[in-house]
């Protein structure tokens, strides 16, 4: 099906950075194609210039930050690097078109979603008000948005995210452009949809001869899709080749490393844990949110209904579940974040569910949490060695004998303890993300929660922090809950699974057995939607286990 | 959209409740006899027994409340004893210069402060930028009398383009309106050029770093209807809040430049009516404000939720 039409033909293309940056160059010495009716994935972790090769390609860098320095970049061949404006912009939707990471964001909030189709051909050609609105239902069935004609008429903020990039690609295709490129299309969006989108695109590219040049961070989407590979990494392009060149016969040790980091989909052999008292068990957990109108009463939401856990010293339950499932809701209620409506929440016996603010103080060392986005949970105006004696502290630690325990843990985390006096900006998210789990064992807890604790982080740095996680569970006899949203990761970490969904739990129990032999019919769609299931991204290396 | 509507405009009708509550307590918690305070210093004691029996002082509280908000509401605002004449017809014949003078004003700024400011945001750094924005700060800093005064100096008494003060109702000749409103509403004009123009660029600046801008840019929209369509639209809610603000703030600065360029309207009322203890004018021309303010606040929300399909309340 490999039409021979290159569409895309990038070649030694070298982008420098502003003058103040860690490196010269953001790319450097690029070279590649895209074949019309081909998928060519470009795969790196954060960093690595993916992101912008792509955005050089539809010259949507910022002109004064990025400036392309050599190569040339041939759209059906002809010159598209440094021409003028105008005629860039013409190219733009008519010839290439880019959807993007972030479908809640990517779309005008306050423009209905099918005049934003509409625009594309408004700008673009010059049909009539009735041929503009004709062709806009006929692309949004053609990405499979049900009832077409009311959906053109909502806001974005009335779509799922699914929804929501389904009208990114109704966009992107209104002109049956030569050139698809997708930047992380579906990194934000949850496995079942994920699964959908890969496959419309897939079907676009299939049914259109459309030449897509997709990006990415997963090796398990880009087994999903890819025909072609470029790996890339600190602005450099480490190989190009077919996918199964990639997945099977490439030497390179890192595309090697970046292969053998996604988790595979078997969970490994654990002991089960039996014996013991669990430390921490929820009965009936309720809680809805509901907005009380002036008149009557506002939608009610059922983020967790009558949900019922235990974890054992020393074990690890994992919570999967999409967004709304309420796993969050979850391990929010039982640090009491967000008060329960009912039910109990035992820490060791004790019902903390209605306890007081003040009453639950003394409680609250014993149930620390790590949250996903390293980013944002370190105070960027304290050292992180004040962040990680903070808590201890307020429980009556001694000064020293906190900084005391700050350096072992830091050591623990396998981080410097010298790096205590720095800020959290000195560091790279896969630290900040040790650092939080030092704060968390620094109030010494019975019970940690990770909540999406190692999502938001590259999947080599994932790797590490994984196994930090389960190092720590360890050594310290910890119970440890674990919410994620991938599977794959809770394979790899989990005792017991427990998959939620709409606020529920719908199936619970030893990881081995809930993945060999799912019995819900959500838990199946949620295992076979994991992208590149059927790749074994193990053969010839070792796991990261 | 019509349940919102309606809900807005009955949340108008307490609000309205407590100014009235307040204005009409202000007369009576006043040590002394409200009706003297009324009359004034030269009233003879008839005018004051008449005054008494007018306001029915002899009944309750309650009862003169009610009275006093049927009459308000009947249009009758009561009668000044300072001018002789009835409080409503004295502010219909001084609203229209106040309410030309306001109403160009923030044409004005609005026309001036919003492309201003957009362009200020997407040449963020340039030459233009720091200008308006320093021309800004200098709006902001230099009182608005000071401002009317160098106007009528330079374009006035100097240049002779410009009448140096005075009036002319519509009702002679639209030109001549215009003309003589362009020096006044100038000067009020500027300290809101530079507020609107400031939120507009912080706004803008805002949006432009939405990833929905970059999808815009990928379509191949010109800069011009990115600017117009994408960007502008979803800053308009922080602006419309300041140009709200402008307006209500407008009001009390009628007051000076009234004063300033002797325009007969209600800022000369008000000052001339305090300075004469005309409490029922004063009366009246509070409950008058409150309204206006009430009534911008209640137009701005309906704009807000046309501007932003995602703000329903």
């Amino acid at each position: 099906m490999n039409d021979p039409r290159t569409v895309l033909d990038i070649k030694g293309l070298t982008v420098r950075l502003p003058k103040d940056s860690d490196r010269e160059n953001a790319i450097e010495d690029i070279s590649f194609c895209v074949n019309a009716g081909e998928i060519v994935c470009v795969v790196g972790e954060s960093g690595s210039g993916k992101s912008v090769t792509a955005q050089t390609v539809m010259g949507l860098n910022p002109p004064d930050q990025l400036t392309p320095t050599a190569g040339s970049i041939l759209l059906n061949g002809d010159e598209i690097l440094n021409i003028p404006q105008p005629m860039l912009r013409k190219l733009r939707g008519e010839r290439m078109a880019m959807i993007f990471q972030e479908p809640m964001t990517a779309l005008n909030p306050v423009i209905r979603v099918g005049d934003q189709i509409a625009e594309m051909l408004e700008i673009h050609t010059d049909m009539s008000v009735s041929e503009r609105n004709a062709r806009v239902i006929e692309v949004m069935e053609d990405v499979n948005l049900p009832d077409a004609p009311s959906m053109a008429k909502s806001y974005p903020h009335q779509l799922s995210g699914g929804q929501r990039q389904r009208i990114m690609i109704a966009i992107a295709l209104a002109l049956e452009p030569d050139l698809l490129i997708a930047d992380e299309p579906t990194t934000a969006l949850d496995v079942t949809t994920q699964a959908q989108i890969l496959d419309l695109i897939k079907d676009i590219q299939r049914r259109h001869g459309t030449a897509v040049l997709f990006i990415t961070h997963d090796f398990g989407v880009v087994a999903q899709i890819a025909d072609k590979v470029v790996v890339m990494r600190n602005g450099q392009m480490v190989e190009q080749g077919t996918m199964d060149h990639m997945l099977h016969h490439s030497i390179e040790p890192y595309t090697r490393m970046l292969i053998s980091s996604v988790p595979p989909l078997i969970p490994p052999k654990r002991a089960l844990m039996t014996k013991g008292k669990p430390i921490l068990s929820t009965q009936s957990l309720v809680k809805t949110y509901g907005a009380k109108g002036w008149f009557g009463k506002g939608r009610v939401v059922h983020a967790a209904k009558r949900v019922e856990l235990e974890v054992r010293r020393g074990e690890t339950l994992g919570v999967v579940g999409e967004s709304g499932s309420g796993k969050s809701t979850v391990a929010r209620c039982i640090v009491r974040l967000i008060n329960p409506n009912g039910g109990e929440i035992l820490i060791d016996g004790k019902d903390i569910a209605g306890l007081s603010q003040k009453a639950l103080r003394p409680v609250r060392k014993d149930v620390q949490i790590v949250f996903q986005d390293p980013y944002r949970s370190l105070n960027p105006r304290r050292s992180v060695g004040k962040s990680i004696v903070e808590g201890p502290m307020n429980f009556g630690v001694s000064k020293t004998a906190a900084f005391k325990r700050a350096r072992d843990l830091m050591e623990v985390v396998g981080l410097s303890p010298n790096a205590l006096d720095r800020y959290p900006h000195q560091f790279s998210g896969g630290q900040r993300q040790r650092i939080c789990i030092a704060r968390a064992l620094a109030m010494e807890p019975d019970v940690l929660i990770a909540d999406e604790a190692v999502s938001a982080l590259d999947v080599s740095v994932q790797a590490q922090v994984l196994e930090l996680l389960d190092q720590v569970r360890k050594d310290f006899d910890l119970a440890m809950l674990f919410i994620t949203h991938d599977l794959r990761v809770a394979a790899q970490i989990c005792d017991r699974i427990m998959v939620m969904k709409l606020g529920e739990v719908v199936e619970q129990g030893p990881t081995a057995s809930v993945y060999a032999n799912p019995q819900h019919e959500y838990t199946r769609i949620l295992l076979d939607a994991a992208p590149g299931r059927d790749v074994d991204f193990t053969a010839g290396v070792s796991a990261v286990r | 959209m019509l349940v919102y509507l309606i809900k807005r405009i009955l949340a108008v009708i307490p609000v309205m409740l407590i100014v009235a509550v307040i204005v009409f307590l202000m007369l009576r918690l006043t040590p002394g006899d409200p009706a003297a305070i009324i009359a004034g210093d030269a009233a003879t004691s008839a005018d004051i027994d008449l005054i008494r029996e007018k306001l029915g002082l002899e009944r309750s509280l309650i009862e003169q409340f009610v009275l006093w908000i049927g009459n308000m509401l009947g249009g009758d605002f009561g009668e000044s004893f300072y001018y002789k004449r009835s409080v409503t017809s004295m502010i219909s014949d001084r609203i229209w210069p106040t309410l030309a003078l306001a109403t160009f004003t923030i044409v004005i700024a609005c026309v001036v402060a919003v492309p201003l400011g957009t362009l200020a945001a997407y040449k963020q750094g340039s030459w233009l930028d720091r200008t308006v924005m320093g021309m800004s700060v200098l709006g902001f800093s230099v009182p608005v009398f000071v401002i009317g005064y160098v106007l009528i100096y330079v374009f006035a008494v100097k240049l002779d383009w410009f009448p140096v003060q005075g009036y002319q109702p519509i009702a002679d000749g639209f030109g001549g309106f215009i003309y003589r409103l362009i020096l006044p509403s100038s000067a009020l004009s500027v300290i809101f050029i530079a507020l609107i123009a400031r939120m507009t660029r912080t706004s803008v600046l805002e949006v432009l770093n939405e990833d929905y801008i970059r999808t815009a840019r990928a379509k191949g929209l010109s800069e011009t209807k990115v600017m117009t369509r994408h960007a502008l639209r979803n800053a308009a809610v922080p602006i419309v809040t300041v140009i709200g603000i402008a307006i209500a703030v407008l009001i009390s600065g009628v007051v000076v430049t009234e004063s300033v360029f002797v325009i007969p309207g209600l800022g000369t009322l008000t000052i001339d009516a305090i300075q004469g203890r005309d409490y029922p004018t004063v009366q009246g021309l509070i409950m008058l404000f409150s309204f206006v303010y009430v009534l911008i606040n209640l137009v701005i929300d309906v704009i807000y939720s046309l501007l932003d399909p995602r703000i329903r309340y």
